[in-house]
């Protein structure tokens, strides 16, 4: 056991001495090394951020949605319906929701506007999310001039920013008033976007579900659980994307890795030859090469990884925010919370160090299986 | 097909991929190796074949070093992805979402043992000037080659063929009163029973396993006793030890034990079950080697696996014991 | 000790670059004794001393270590025997650019797996025996020729072989140089280790060291 220490400790400080003396051929090759793994750690990282901020948000949203369907389509609910919704058996409570979308011109993009369940903005005041704010230079005091559905501006005071902390869902986010809400939009009174429910049992979400479907056949139930599936497939589905770009990036660093291992120069044959000349068998050889490859590994994949760590935790990923975020003007900033996930630095090691290893293995087998003679025959 | 977490799905399939594509060449390369080898002469072939030994068993060895991460890896991604199902649970609801998770997981368990067993035959066979193990090493690999086949095969079927909107059951369905099947009677095995068999199994093999170190003898009857230990501990883990830990009379699952609200018992018993029987299966394997150029050299590994595999052996009874003492439920 | 019973090396066999470096050599290396293997260039001395020093494989013959055919042993094996039993030192020097003189010297103590400090204070003895104990932090691209040849032998004892295999020790220096080389193979002999020389400088057979000459042509033993 000692003598393979000492026999491993001995090629690990030959192999040491290599990597130094080689320095600038090295250099791009952990370059490139360490972009790959920064690159692929930052999507994973973020977009595991992501799924996590969504599934907090989620934890608050009621347990079931109820939205009226006229010929297949979304329509508004009545709020006879409610009353009607409320009489089930294992339903807590119900409450009509009002939110809608409106396209700003000025800032190009899509807003949410919605009317708060509680503490929601006295007539002509808003709440803003931060993001549209500092799009639109808007302080708390200013006004916020939109277009409503008749083609008439309507001014809002802008009376607080919404908290940044969840910012994500918040950044186009526009609070007001109901009555202000109806006007704006056209919409009468006794009619609601759809009906949030509370269930008594949660286990019996199912069950509820469908003695609502039964009583008022003209609905679509939403489920808690169905809307985290959807924002999960979002999320992945955006960060496939990266992934699918990535994996090209993969395929040319093994090629740049595999090219530097089989591109041995006349130097690196020479230097083979002679260990071998001196004693060193195919699998000393081999067992150096391979250390080199695990330390150079080892090398950039903490760099990468603690480089993708500081970028998406500490630096907001400017790298993927429209990407991942959407294609939306209105992306946010706003800080993930940090975390360390073993299993996510393992996937992300077998990732990026199995092309490697893969596309170096032959090649350093050819140089290690070199004739011990060769430095001979000059 | 969901990807979800990708990550790790795609560090999985590219693991066993590449896995799989190093262990072909390796088995075709063993079908060469079986016809062509002919170690008293120096020919060019000879040569040839000589190098690409090297190539091989550089290959089975990132094969074993890639095994355990990815096992861990897979029952990791199956756990985390339950929520995701409806109905599951925890790695069993996802292991059950379509036909290929759970014989994806049998093949990489089988594929460990096999790939350890075949490293402890190369380090003996690379030890004796004879190479009295060549035969019996590349036959082996042509058993290992098709395996990691079937292991990419099915995790690649298995990730490919998931789909959010199945219903899958819980494990309640595999390993509970209510469930049919060899499983269900295993969880159904009466804990006066199984305890009992449990330590007694387990107390005979470390036993075996001392006799080997201290006096040399009984070898075999340790790498035996091991693996018929490694079943009968599965066995109790679902009969009593995972319901003592959940202490819950009716829950029987092996892989709730993974979770975090278990205190990640799994992740303490399985390493050291698995390391443990690994070891003792080699010491067994290599204390049956009777080759006349090896009769130094196997008795030493011998000894060396079974004093990993007694360690840690005796770390899982004491971590099960500890977990039993702790538990407040009476069965 | 040695023994070559038939022994042939054929490079590229069955191709348009076929070529016999050595034909049918049977041979055999004395204990204790300074063998020179003296020809022209081309007449197979590097290949033989290769096939001595089992660096060569050989296509056809066998090869005898103590009365044991090492032919047949798988590489591991025979490198092993070879690190124990040879030392060589080559026409080149085949010093490692860039690596320091004690770090060159150490290398063939590597896969031993002895204890580093030994190999460490065995290196460091044996540079200063060959007069390089100040050089030895030196890298060795800045040593001069006689300097490199002395390393050369200083790595050639690390493992404390019984033979030393030298390929034209003398081939790049001048005839002080040479002969202070020549001087340190001859201490080397006086300490009871066999010697084979591969050469054609008449320099080496001036010398009172060689004991036994087996002359070369076109790969064939002369009688």
């Amino acid at each position: 056991m000692n003598t393979w220490i000492e026999r491993q400790r001995g090629l690990i400080d030959t192999t040491v001495a290599n990597l130094r003396r080689r320095k600038a051929r090295n250099l791009g090759l952990l370059l490139a090394y360490v972009l790959l793994v920064f690159l692929l750690a930052s999507v994973v990282l973020f977009g595991d951020g992501m799924r996590r901020e969504a599934r907090l948000l989620l934890e608050e949203a009621p347990e079931l949605v109820v939205q009226r369907l006229t010929a297949g389509r979304h329509d508004l609910m009545p709020a006879q319906w409610l009353e009607r919704i409320a009489d089930l058996r294992g339903v807590a409570a119900v409450e009509g929701r009002l939110w809608g979308y409106h396209h700003d011109a000025a800032v190009g993009a899509n807003l949410t506007l919605q009317v708060p369940r509680e503490a929601a903005p006295a007539a002509g005041r808003v709440h803003l999310g931060a993001t549209l704010a500092r799009l639109r230079g808007l302080a708390p005091g200013d006004v916020l001039s939109l277009r409503d559905h008749a083609g008439q501006p309507h001014a809002f005071v802008v009376e607080a920013l919404l908290d940044s902390r969840s910012e994500l869902v918040s950044a186009d986010l526009v609070l007001l008033g109901e009555a202000d809400f109806r006007a704006f939009f056209g919409i009468a009174a006794g009619l609601y976007t759809d009906a949030a429910l509370r269930v008594v049992n949660p286990l019996e979400t199912r069950t509820v579900a469908e003695k609502v479907l039964a009583r008022l056949p003209a609905t679509r139930v939403i489920s808690r659980e169905e809307m985290r599936r959807t924002y999960d497939a979002v999320f992945n589905w955006r960060q496939g994307l990266p992934l699918m770009v990535l994996s090209v990036l993969l395929a040319a660093f093994a090629l740049l890795a595999w090219d530097k291992a089989s591109g041995l120069s006349a130097e690196e044959r020479r230097e083979i030859g002679i260990l071998k000349a001196l004693g060193w068998d195919s699998g000393d050889v081999l067992a150096m090469k391979l250390w080199e490859g695990a330390l150079l590994s080892l090398l950039a994949f903490l760099l990468g990884y603690t480089l993708a760590w500081l970028h998406v935790y500490y630096a907001g990923a400017p790298l993927f925010e429209p990407v991942l975020k959407g294609w939306s003007v209105l992306y946010p900033h706003f800080a993930l919370a940090p975390e360390v996930d073993i299993s996510r630095i393992v996937s992300l090691a077998l990732l990026t160090v199995l092309p490697y290893v893969a596309a170096t293995l032959v090649p350093v087998w050819r140089a290690a299986t070199l004739d011990p003679d060769e430095v001979m025959r000059e | 097909m969901i990807f979800q977490p990708a990550a790790l799905a795609l560090a999985l399939l590219l693991a066993s991929s590449l896995n799989a594509l190093g262990l072909a060449v390796a088995g075709l390369f063993a079908l060469r190796m079986l016809r062509h080898w002919h170690p008293d002469i120096g020919s060019e072939a000879q040569i040839a074949l000589e190098r690409r030994t090297h190539l091989v068993s550089t290959l089975v060895v990132l094969s074993l070093l890639l095994s355990l991460p990815m096992l861990a890896l897979f029952t990791h991604t199956a756990d985390a992805m339950a929520p995701f199902f409806a109905g599951a649970m925890c790695a069993v609801g996802s292991l059950k979402a379509n036909a290929w998770g759970l014989p994806a997981l049998a093949v990489m368990l089988v594929g460990f043992f096999l790939a350890a067993a075949w490293l402890v035959l190369h380090r003996l066979d690379t030890r004796g000037w004879d190479q009295p193990l060549l035969l019996a090493k590349y036959r082996l690999l042509l058993l290992l080659a098709p395996l990691a086949l079937a292991q990419a095969a099915l995790l690649w079927l298995y990730f490919g063929g998931l789909k959010a909107e199945v219903i899958t059951s819980c494990c309640g369905s595999l390993f509970g009163p209510a469930a049919t099947g060899t499983l269900a009677e295993l969880s159904a095995l009466p804990e006066a029973i199984a305890r009992p068999l449990f330590f007694l199994t387990l107390a005979l093999t470390l036993a075996a396993g001392a006799t080997l170190l201290v006096r040399g003898r009984l070898g075999r009857a340790f790498g035996v006793l091991a693996g018929l230990n490694f079943v009968v501990a599965l066995a109790a883990i679902v009969a009593f030890i995972a319901p003592h830990i959940y202490e819950q009379p009716h829950h029987h699952c092996p892989f709730c034990l993974l979770q975090a609200e278990h205190g990640y018992a799994g992740w303490l018993l399985y390493p050291l079950l698995f390391l443990g029987t690994a070891a003792g299966l080699g010491a067994g394997l290599a204390a049956g080697v009777r080759a006349q150029s090896l009769h130094n050299e196997a008795p030493r590994l011998a000894a060396a696996l079974a004093r990993i595999a007694v360690a840690a052996l005796a770390s899982f009874g004491a971590a099960v014991s500890f977990y039993l003492w702790r538990s407040n439920l009476v069965m | 000790m040695i023994e070559l019973v038939g022994v042939g090396k054929t490079f590229n066999p069955g191709r348009d670059n076929e070529f016999h470096a050595v034909r049918e050599v049977s041979l055999s290396i004395e204990a204790g004794r300074v063998t020179a293997l003296r020809g022209p260039s081309g007449s197979g001395k590097t290949t033989l001393l290769g096939l001595i020093g089992g660096l060569t494989r050989p296509s056809v013959g066998r090869l005898r270590l103590h009365g044991r055919d090492i032919s047949a042993l798988p590489e591991r094996f025979l490198t092993a025997l070879r690190r124990d039993t040879f030392g060589f030192v080559f026409q080149q020097f085949q010093l490692i650019r860039d690596l320091s003189v004690l770090d060159n010297v150490m290398l063939p103590a590597v896969p031993t797996g002895r204890p580093h400090a030994d190999i460490r204070a065995r290196a460091l003895r044996l540079l200063d025996e060959v007069g390089l104990g100040r050089r030895a932090a030196a890298r060795v691209q800045w040593l001069s020729g006689g300097e490199a040849q002395r390393a050369a032998i200083a790595r050639a004892l690390i493992n404390d072989p019984p033979v030393i295999l030298a390929d034209e020790p003398t081939a790049h220096l001048d005839s002080a140089l040479s002969r202070q080389i020549l001087e340190i193979l001859a201490e080397l002999r006086r300490c009871g280790r066999t010697l084979v020389i591969a050469s054609h400088d008449p320099l080496v057979f001036e010398m009172d060291l060689v004991e036994r000459v087996v002359d070369l042509r076109d790969g064939r033993v002369l009688a």
